[in-house]
């Protein structure tokens, strides 16, 4: 999902980087050695993880917003309680990796300000809506899934802020998938309609799953730098085929057909193979186009603008009690 | 963004009696109070504390990465210091 930013083309101009610094550097990754935030790193090196690592933190805090659309509406009080406890963790999983991107020299103000003014873009999941609960059940099993597949690998990622924060969001990342799957099998052992509602639910939520991990590799020329930089260590296509194959036996279990004619096992590779993915769509929804993205910036920027009494009433009191202690 | 930045806060954890207070992170709060709150939000919500430490960021003295050779490097030529430097005779033992 999440590694989307990995995808986009680095725009600054090209500085000529110090070799023989530049060569320490290199082989310190090629030695596994992690980057602390105080040691020397490419200009691109870092212009690279403050993107990725504030769209991750971005497609975190917007990812709440499909989710919450369910809250008030969950069907019991344990449900409810479960879609907040992973809300909760949404929003912790984006503070934790505002927190790293920090570590770069990045204000966590001017990160807002990019997310804000549409400058910074988000997982083009989260712009596709939630028609009904079915649909928490799909995130969860197939969103989640598929943020799991690229996060797992960024644990490893060189750069030891994140690495540690990705750690930390991995372990609490089951919990959410589980609990979508969860749902999922409920309806699936539910009334005709609810399995209705199931089907629908992965229908809808399929491919743009298998659009998160962005485009083919063939189509994918900036990822390279990121892979001999130890930021990715898979490829897109890679830890696309590694979810479909996790995923297409569990669909088998729910008793729910993937929409995609094309689907086939291939006996010789093992592997399910998949149908041609609408580019078209990911790239309009990318582009600002699908169904929700003004929606979803909007709430964004109204919870912003809701805010600001508070923050400016938190610091007009922290204020006050300095001054009452001086 | 007109407003001015948010103080920031590192935060220590000890997960059980017995451990020392590890740190996990760190978060933005305009106040001493809000930060220990907002840590037990963000930090500690699988149940595994026993107690927060929070500390301003700006008061962490840190040690220049760029100096590190000269702050760290005579612990590795005083090999004299680690006990295998010491040869003792097998019949002796275990020491």
């Amino acid at each position: 999902m999440y590694a989307q930013a990995l995808n986009a083309k680095d725009a600054a101009p090209a500085i000529a980087e110090d070799p023989v610094k530049l060569a320490v550097f290199q082989a310190r990754i090629d030695a596994e050695e992690k980057i602390e935030p105080n040691d020397w790193m490419p200009a691109q090196y870092r212009r690279t993880l403050i993107r990725q690592i504030s769209q991750h933190a971005h497609s975190e805090v917007i990812g709440m917003q499909p989710e919450g659309n369910w809250v008030t509406r969950a069907p019991t009080l344990a449900r409810k309680a479960q879609l907040l406890a992973k809300i909760q963790d949404e929003a912790g999983h984006g503070l934790y990796l505002y927190s790293a991107a920090e570590t770069l020299g990045v204000s966590r103000e001017e990160l807002y300000d990019q997310l804000l003014s549409g400058r910074a873009k988000y997982s083009s999941i989260f712009n596709y809506p939630t028609l009904n609960y079915a649909d928490m059940g799909a995130i969860g099993w197939l969103v989640d899934g598929a943020a799991i597949m690229n996060q797992i690998p960024l644990c490893r990622c060189s750069y030891g802020p994140y690495a540690r924060a990705m750690i930390l969001v991995c372990k609490e990342e089951s919990f959410h998938q589980r609990q979508g799957y969860a749902i999922m099998l409920a309806m699936a052992r539910g009334t005709a309609e609810q399995r209705a509602m199931a089907q629908d639910a992965l229908d809808r939520f399929w491919w743009p799953s298998l659009m998160m991990f962005g485009p083919h590799d063939s189509n994918s020329v900036h990822s390279e730098l990121s892979m001999k930089w130890k930021i990715k260590r898979f490829t897109n296509d890679g830890l696309r085929q590694k979810f479909i194959d996790a995923t297409v036996p569990q669909a088998h279990y729910l008793g729910l057909t993937i929409p995609d004619p094309d689907l086939r096992f291939d006996e010789a590779t093992g592997h399910w193979e998949h149908g041609v993915i609408d580019w078209d769509e990911f790239n309009r929804v990318l582009a600002g186009d699908g169904p929700c993205n003004r929606q979803r910036l909007k709430h964004r920027r109204d919870a912003e603008a809701d805010g600001q009494w508070v923050r400016e009433a938190a610091a007009a009191y922290a204020a006050k009690q300095r001054k009452a202690a001086a | 963004m007109t407003e001015a930045a948010t103080p920031l806060w590192e935060v220590f954890v000890r997960p059980r009696n017995g451990l020392a207070h590890r740190h996990v992170g760190s978060l933005h709060a305009h106040d001493a109070q809000m930060a220990l709150q907002a840590a037990r939000d963000v930090y500690t919500r699988r149940g595994e504390t026993q107690s927060i430490w929070i500390v301003p960021s700006t008061a962490i003295v840190a040690s220049d990465p760029s100096e590190k050779d000269m702050m760290f490097e005579p612990t590795a030529t005083k090999i004299y210091r680690h006990p295998t430097f010491y040869e003792v005779p097998d019949e002796v033992g275990h020491m």
